[in-house]
């Protein structure tokens, strides 16, 4: 099974404040890599630097074995790589249809996007009847179906999702780790995970990374952190 | 009662114009959050461009599509080469850099043209009508009325109906989630300079004629009474854009009308701050959550 | 929420202790001079001794020259007041045009009036000034109190509104302010003791001397003092320094009045060096310009305000020195003539904000940061 994400000693800061010191991490083709820590640890930094919204200072990203440097944040859609910000980035003033629409706009083919509407349709039930709801309209539940449906629509191969559990309710998160599961098992989906809610992110994911100060501190299958405790004390703290 | 008729239909037209200058600086607005100061000479410049066709040519009609693309052309180059890089740390330094371009248009066009006031052609029949004894409008205000519902139908044909439309309205809402979905935002951001500029040629092209003839400072005054429409209505919402303009240009017909031409800067003063002062989001407000 | 400042701190904006009560009471040059002596007292020295040298320069200057000099000491009273409105404050006020208007207006209706009474007197210029700069601040407080809720585009909106009000007024109330014709009154002559030779155009580069560093003198108090502080203070994050207990409203109303009052003065003494005010010489343009002054100049700092003076009025020289070296089709000539001056005013204008936000001041301390020696912790 080869990594389809391949990190090596990333670093990135904001300004001159260093967040992220060289980052290494590979996530293996159709997996669920959780990425947790606490709060500051750079989680969503590196996810941001992932998708090249923010530029890295050293160290080096390869998707599929194509380094992504000096690639424009734009073209990665294209390449197969989708990022869920955090707080979603549902486009509140623009209606459900819209947003999805949105999701699939870099196509050629209309009619395939077409056709991964209707699908994300099919897999969110609830977006298909509230189509014509402005984003601001809809519940946190609805809005990272959401935000999840517009990242599918692109059919990406790598997903980076940030913090999808925040503010939903548990068995809304439930549900979407399940779905998560669902997709990475039947379409080789590959998915890195952020969350601060450890025990859900850990349900579902095959590796877990744990970050700390910008560095990894801890990389193993994600069994290994969910039944040993001492490990799960000692690095995430409960 | 004919008079208030006739300065009923007078304020529709100038208002009219007035939206469609309002509606380009919303529309920079809402794609690059800042107040394009330099909006009514970047519209003078093209209706120089404009009227030297109608004269190397002999048709308005070329003048005025002339106008239309240097006013694309202008837009995407001011955009381009010159508001991206200003810093928008703070919000001063738009609009100190929007003023000197407007110095430096004005300078140029007086250096290249001369600063006297030029007569400019007109399509249709500037006299109001008189339909059964009253005298109401003119040709050319049926005219400037026609083209600016045109042009604002088409525009939002193009915001809400087209893939393209989208991408621009998704870029001002929320440019990094754009990014993140294959729209390139900044050619967004330039697409959406490029509208704005060629809306404001138009309008700039309409309203010249009803003055005192082309000259540099020809939109100094309307670019100030868009801005109050601008405000009236909202500085996000295209609709209260053509609602301000409208509303505006009918209070400064009336105005002006019953008190007398000069006190056009009074009125707009008073008008300005009125609203500021009392509904400063404009008639349109709404308290927009961006990103959810 | 925080709004960063577009430029460099002023010159005067050094951090300081503050003086210890002793060292304020011991009088002697050195502790007087060196940083932490007392501030007025330093101020006004510095005020005597530029008179002075400007005073003996206007001895040797022909009239012409000596004029030049009136006109930038007249647009320094005026920049050093915007410029700390805008630079200091952060509010963008386009509207000082028509606040120079104002003051030369009253001047000119002032010294009309007395004419009229045939009332003369060495005191009825320093009245008629004393009357701008009241008239002006009562329409600066108009203004500022309008505009006090105001921010960015929508204060630049307004205040760019009250610029283009200048030829209306003067139209619509003719009876007062003879619209385009303008006003004329009696020009200032130098006083019998100075002998029947004495040059007039000295004697107004005095005037406008004098009034140029009273005003240089009270904004550099004005900057070092508590209230300066406050100005930045709201400047730079307003809800910081609400919360710190500064009463934002008030010290945005104050700091309009402030250099309202400068700008009516500088007006005034405008009017006073050609003895004719007419709303032409008070157009949108004047506002703009004024703008391109203080950026190019620096931002914030009075020694920017200097410059921007400087520039101003060598701007307008410039289209006649242009045809006078170059012999020219007059049609060409006549086209230049003030449009090179705003083009390059404008290109100048974006270029230093793109490339030097913090104007010519910026430069000069940037460099002299470079040759001096090392001074304590890097400015704000």
């Amino acid at each position: 099974m080869t990594d389809i994400l391949q990190v090596e000693r990333l670093s990135a800061g904001y300004g001159p404040v260093p967040v992220l010191r060289e980052v290494t991490l590979d996530v293996p083709t159709g997996t669920i890599a959780a990425v947790l820590g606490a709060n500051g640890a750079g989680k969503t930094t590196l996810l941001r630097t992932l998708s090249g919204l923010l530029r890295p200072t050293g160290g080096r990203v390869r998707f599929d074995g194509e380094d992504l440097r000096g690639v424009p944040v734009e073209r990665l859609v294209r390449r197969g790589l989708a990022h869920v910000p955090e707080g979603r980035g549902v486009v509140a003033e623009l209606t459900v249809e819209e947003n999805l629409r949105l999701g699939g706009l870099w196509r050629r083919d209309r009619a395939d996007a077409r056709r991964a509407q209707d699908e994300v349709y099919q897999l969110f039930e609830p977006l298909a009847r509230r189509r014509r709801h402005a984003g601001h309209q809809l519940s946190g539940g609805e809005r990272q179906m959401l935000a999840l449906g517009r990242a599918l629509i692109a059919r990406p191969r790598l997903l980076l999702l940030d913090e999808p559990s925040l503010g939903l309710a548990p068995r809304v998160t439930a549900q979407i780790m399940a779905l998560l599961r669902r997709l990475c098992d039947s379409s080789g989906l590959t998915v890195l995970l952020v969350e601060q809610n450890v025990r859900s992110a850990l349900s579902v994911a095959d590796q877990g990374v744990v970050m700390s100060l910008g560095r990894v501190v801890m990389a193993t299958p994600a069994a290994q952190l969910r039944d040993d405790e001492q490990l799960r004390h000692a690095y995430l703290g409960f | 009662m004919d008079r208030f008729l006739f300065l009923t239909f007078d304020g529709l037209s100038t208002g009219a114009v007035y939206a469609a200058f309002a509606l380009a600086l919303v529309l920079i607005w809402r794609a690059a959050r800042l107040v394009n100061f330099a909006q009514g000479a970047m519209a003078v410049a093209t209706a120089y461009v404009g009227y030297a066709v109608v004269s190397a040519t002999g048709s308005y009609w070329l003048g005025l599509g002339a106008a239309v693309l240097a006013g694309l052309a202008l837009g995407a180059l001011v955009e381009r080469v010159l508001m991206r890089f200003v810093g928008h740390a703070n919000p001063l330094n738009d609009v100190i850099v929007a003023l000197g371009l407007v110095l430096l248009i004005q300078a140029v066009l007086g250096m290249v043209f001369g600063n006297e006031y030029r007569p400019t052609a007109v399509p249709f029949d500037t006299d109001a009508l008189t339909v059964g004894g009253i005298t109401a409008v003119s040709p050319y205000d049926l005219w400037v009325l026609g083209a600016v519902v045109v042009v604002v139908a088409l525009l939002a044909l193009l915001f809400t109906r087209t893939p393209i439309g989208l991408r621009m309205r998704a870029s001002a809402f929320a440019p990094e989630v754009s990014r993140l979905l294959g729209v390139d935002v900044s050619r967004m951001l330039t697409l959406g300079w490029a509208l704005a500029a060629a809306v404001g040629a138009l309008a700039g092209m309409l309203v010249v004629p009803t003055g005192l003839g082309l000259h540099p400072h020809a939109m100094d005054l309307v670019f100030v009474i868009a801005f109050t429409a601008a405000v009236v209505g909202g500085l996000d919402s295209p609709a209260g854009a053509v609602v301000g303009g409208l509303l505006v240009g009918l209070i400064l017909s009336y105005v002006t009308g019953y008190l007398g031409p000069d006190t056009t800067p009074l009125a707009i003063l008073v008008l300005l701050l009125a609203v500021l002062l009392v509904r400063p989001g404009g008639l349109f407000s709404s308290v927009r959550a961006r990103h959810v | 929420m925080t709004a960063t400042r577009p430029t460099d701190v002023s010159r005067t904006d050094r951090p300081s202790g503050g003086p210890s009560p002793l060292r304020r009471l011991l009088p002697g040059p050195p502790g007087i001079l060196a940083p932490g002596g007392s501030t007025l007292l330093r101020h006004l020295i510095l005020a005597v001794l530029a008179g002075t040298l400007v005073v003996l320069l206007t001895n040797q200057l022909p009239p012409y020259q000596n004029l030049q000099v009136a006109r930038v000491c007249a647009f320094l009273c005026v920049t050093a007041g915007y410029t700390v409105l805008v630079g200091l404050n952060g509010q963008l006020s386009l509207g000082h045009g028509a606040l120079m208007a104002t003051g030369a207006y009253t001047v000119a209706l002032t010294r009309q009036a007395f004419d009229e009474r045939a009332a003369q007197g060495r005191w009825v210029l320093p009245l008629a000034l004393l009357l701008a700069v009241v008239v002006t601040a009562a329409a600066g407080l108009v203004i500022g109190l309008a505009a006090a809720r105001l921010r960015g585009p929508y204060l630049a909106g307004v205040t760019l509104a009250v610029a283009t009000l200048v030829p209306a007024i003067t139209t619509i109330f003719t009876g007062v302010f003879n619209g385009e014709q303008g006003l004329r009154f009696p020009a200032e002559t130098p006083p019998a003791f100075l002998g029947p030779y004495f040059q007039p155009e000295r004697w107004l580069a005095w005037v406008a001397l004098l009034a140029a560093l009273t005003t240089m003198l009270l904004m550099a108090n004005l900057v070092r003092s508590r209230f300066g502080r406050s100005l930045r203070a709201v400047r730079d994050d307003e809800v910081a320094a609400r919360l710190a207990g500064i009463q934002v409203a008030g010290i945005q109303v104050a700091a309009f009045v402030v250099s309202a009052a400068c700008a009516g003065l500088g007006g005034g003494v405008y009017a006073v060096l050609t003895a004719t005010v007419a709303p032409g010489k008070f157009s949108l343009e004047l506002s703009l310009f004024l703008l391109m002054a203080i950026v190019i100049g620096g931002l914030g700092s009075l020694a920017g305000a200097v410059w921007g003076a400087v520039l101003l009025v060598a701007l307008q020289d410039l289209p006649s020195l242009l045809t006078e070296t170059f012999t020219l089709p007059s049609g060409l000539a006549q086209r230049l003539e003030g449009n090179l001056a705003l083009a390059v005013f404008g290109l100048i204008l974006i270029v230093v904000m793109l490339a030097a936000p913090g104007g010519v001041q910026g430069v000069a301390r940037r460099l002299t940061a470079r040759l001096g020696p090392r001074r304590r912790a890097p400015r704000r």
